[in-house]
């Protein structure tokens, strides 16, 4: 209580030791009190932003839901113009990427630095993976085919009138799942960063935890997308 | 302020925080010359400082808005003549105004001018003013300081929201600049998608609403972490105060509804640029499906807009009553089921639109709302009871929010029922129904809070004559306004339109004299509190008596990390029966009138 009372600030020790690595010698921002008490509320905060990224999808499986209702012919015709195997290929990928992202926190809270770059750094690559995979076999074959939403949509043999508004979903869909992913690699690119400072150990793996939560739930919404748009005929 | 920093040191209980302490400054001491200072605002992670950087620009925003709507009731003065166009004194930039003006008769000028200054209005003031009025300004300053905290959870997030809320506000002006829009604030489809087609200027509007939905984000995941975190000790739920649920219950809809605005502007985006045909019918689309994503978020988001009006109002009237919030409970829970019921009454918005079946359920929801409202409006009423009531510019603005609300809250039942529904669809009783809520409402508990805390902000005191002159000219104001539109929308004047038959002009004419005597009282308002800034007297820690820990515990202004000591919660913050309000310096408050004189236990 007494040096609490001395730093009314209460999270500047005096003295620090530069030769510690930094996750030991961190300390929790002023207004938390301790590491336990910032690590909580991070969490928090980060499980009340998946909320806001479901809630995010949510608009977009309703516009599958009800215009599967109104036009079930565009949606059957459409989606089996899918690659089932390149679709099940990145639900493997982003599944492993999963592990890989789970093991690097445990290896944050061990203390196991080179396993938490190594999985780190597997996370990350299995988002340029799986984007790859995205990009050049299925949306560029669907792109010089003309398989586009709307306007844009000039494939020439549609087997249904309202095939380009199915195709509208698929990209709306993908492409802002997509976007996640690619922001998901800008994370791990800076937790990976920061891992090769010794930022991350056993009492401080803020940033670790959050990013991983974050990458399961763009791997969730893709579970999700896989079987309603490649599997469901 | 060494030598009154070492009085307080050596130990007065009460006034030991006061301001002066020896080495800790108060929040808006200056760290250096004009560029450090300026340097230290724009990358401070200080709650206060960005409650009060928010305050600013909303307020500024809330000028915009306001001149446009000036302009609106301007154009109205008349029925069919193209007042504001034809009397030349508005000048024109941008290529599509220009475009639009170039060409065609006054009469469509001006109903394009019209179409464009209706829907300027409607957008600053929903998704720049009453949406963060009071939470990411008022709400930014206080909820630390009455939880007893050092700062909001996440700082450095609650910097980049206010950020993010000045890239949204540059979108919408360079979308202003370039000629505006004419959707209204709605952006319905279809017209939305083809309106104005040769120019980005729909896209450039709807992506700054796009972004400030994340600002709005930031704020409320922020808030809700630290209600639920960074409570100081002995504080328990239901020793917060009531302005905390306020603000708690608008977080929690923030968080929920707008990542759904979200989804939906960008689809529109989509729409727009790329012509997906979601919203088109002939490619298999929906229109009907954008209202339903629209008002599944602007919906609840008017309860992001009044709650916590209703948030700042409980601290005024339990200080300016002296009393006891009556029913704490019962107003806690009432605020966390108008969050809830404010998720499913969003089809209220679309009777005329939607299924029978759909209307009627809706219909039956939408009159739950009342219940929570109404708990509310009796708790206050019976906190003022036998209350010994200040008549302080602030407690005469939460009086005036009881009046207002509650002519809103009730002409709102008119609208929930379908058979009048069907008549007051898109009238003028709409508009004036909205504005009742949200202006009498949302922005009167606004402008009665920025009076409350401005001694505590600012560490000044207002002139308080010349405040409730200025009360009296938006009191009386605001009714001329909006009090007709009630009639003439009951009457079937429709909303929206620049032009109307004869027969209304005298309520038209009303309304705009009513505005002008509004904006009037606004001004006066303005010269107050800037008089305050240059010349106000000093505040002390707690010139109004009040109990909540921001008043008892801090000094005005604060000190840079709020408290010297973290607080300990042994009241609570009504208990004006058991406790007498510290840090009241002699002369600065008057104690109540014998009969209603709190006891000392």
């Amino acid at each position: 209580m007494a040096s609490i009372q001395a730093d009314p600030h209460g999270a500047h020790p005096p003295a620090e030791d530069l030769s510690r690595p930094y996750h030991e010698r961190y300390h929790a921002a002023h207004h938390f009190k301790s590491r336990d008490h910032e690590f909580d509320s991070v969490k928090m905060g980060v499980w009340l932003f998946l909320g806001t990224e479901i809630l995010l999808f949510s608009g977009m499986f309703v516009a599958y839901a009800i215009f599967r209702m109104m036009h079930p012919e565009a949606f059957i015709a459409g989606s089996g113009k899918l690659s089932v195997g390149w679709g099940l290929l990145n639900t493997i990928v982003l599944l492993l990427s999963s592990y890989t992202v789970a093991a690097a926190v445990r290896h944050a809270q061990t203390n196991n630095q080179k396993w938490l770059r190594i999985n780190v750094l597997l996370t990350f690559f299995a988002g340029l993976a799986f984007l790859l995979i995205k990009f050049v076999f299925e949306y560029w074959p669907k792109y010089s085919e003309g398989k586009l939403p709307g306007k844009f949509y000039s494939y020439p043999y549609s087997t249904s009138e309202y095939e380009p508004l199915w195709w509208a979903i698929y990209w709306g869909a993908t492409s802002i799942h997509a976007s996640h992913v690619i922001i998901g690699m800008g994370l791990f690119a800076w937790i990976w960063l920061r891992a090769r400072k010794q930022h991350f150990g056993p009492g401080h793996y803020n940033a670790v935890e959050g990013v991983g939560l974050y990458w399961h739930i763009v791997d969730i919404v893709w579970i999700f997308l896989f079987p309603l748009l490649y599997l469901i005929h | 302020m060494a030598t009154i920093g070492d009085i307080h040191k050596s130990g007065l209980p009460h006034h030991g925080h006061a301001h002066g302490h020896d080495h800790h400054g108060s929040y808006l001491e200056r760290k250096g010359g004009m560029i450090v200072t300026i340097w230290d605002w724009m990358t401070t992670v200080d709650h206060k400082k960005i409650g009060v950087m928010y305050l600013f620009a909303i307020l500024f925003m809330f000028f915009l808005g306001g001149v446009a709507a000036l302009v609106v009731r301007t154009e109205l003065l008349q029925p069919n003549v193209a007042t504001v166009a034809a009397s030349g004194s508005v000048t024109y930039s941008g290529n599509l105004i220009g475009h639009a003006f170039g060409q065609g008769e006054n009469i469509a000028k001006s109903n394009e001018f019209y179409n464009r200054a209706m829907t300027l209005h409607g957008v600053i003031m929903v998704f720049l003013v009453i949406v963060p009025s009071v939470p990411a300004s008022l709400g930014n300053f206080l909820l630390p300081l009455m939880l007893g905290a050092k700062d909001v959870a996440f700082p450095r997030l609650n910097l980049a929201s206010w950020y993010v809320y000045l890239l949204g506000s540059i979108f919408a002006i360079i979308s202003i600049v370039q000629g505006g829009v004419d959707t209204g604030w709605t952006f319905y489809t279809p017209y939305s998608t083809t309106t104005d087609a040769a120019y980005y200027n729909v896209v450039w509007m709807v992506t700054a609403a796009f972004i400030l939905g994340f600002s709005s984000i930031f704020t409320g995941l922020n808030f809700v972490v630290t209600v639920h975190k960074l409570r100081a000790p002995g504080m328990g739920w239901f020793d917060m105060p009531l302005f905390v649920w306020g603000i708690y219950g608008a977080a929690i809809i923030q968080v929920l509804a707008t990542p759904v605005i979200g989804i939906t502007l960008l689809l529109l985006i989509f729409e727009r640029l790329f012509h997906i045909g979601i919203f088109d019918p002939r490619m298999g689309g929906d229109p009907v499906l954008f209202q339903h994503f629209f008002w599944f978020y602007s919906h609840p988001v008017v309860y992001v807009m009044i709650l916590p009006g209703m948030a700042v109002i409980n601290e005024m009237i339990a200080t300016g009553a002296r009393k006891p919030i009556f029913g704490y409970r019962a107003v806690a829970f009432s605020t966390l089921a108008i969050a809830g019921i404010s998720f499913i009454v969003w089809g209220h918005h679309l009777f005329t639109s939607e299924g029978e079946v759909a209307a009627v359920v809706f219909s039956a929801l939408t009159f739950l709302v009342a219940i929570p409202s109404a708990v509310k409006v009796f708790n206050w009423i019976s906190t003022l009871y036998k209350g010994s009531i200040s008549m302080a510019t602030w407690n005469l603005y939460a009086l005036a929010f009881l009046w207002l609300f509650t002519i809103g809250g009730l002409t709102g039942l008119f609208l929930g029922s379908l058979a009048v529904d069907l008549h007051l669809h898109d009238t003028y009783f709409v508009v004036a129904h909205f504005h009742y809520v949200m202006m009498g409402g949302t922005i009167i508990a606004f402008i009665g809070a920025i009076h409350f805390w401005w001694p505590k902000m600012f560490g000044k005191m207002y002139n308080e004559f010349w405040a409730r002159i200025a009360f009296f000219l938006v009191f009386i104001g605001f009714n001329a306004t909006f009090f007709p539109q009630f009639v003439m929308g009951s009457q079937g004047m429709p909303r929206r339109y620049a032009n109307y038959v004869d027969v209304f002009q005298p309520y038209h004419f009303a309304s705009t004299i009513g505005s002008y005597i509004l904006a009037l009282g606004f001004f006066l308002h303005l010269f107050v509190f800037l008089h305050s800034l240059a010349a106000g007297r000093k505040a002390g820690p707690n010139p109004w008596g009040s109990l909540t820990l921001e008043w008892t515990n801090a000094s005005s202004p604060p000190i840079e990390h709020n408290f010297d000591h973290e607080p300990v919660v042994t009241h609570g913050p009504y208990d004006y029966d058991n406790v007498i309000p510290p840090q009241t310096a002699p002369g600065e408050f008057v104690l109540p009138k014998p009969a209603a004189v709190a006891i000392k236990h």
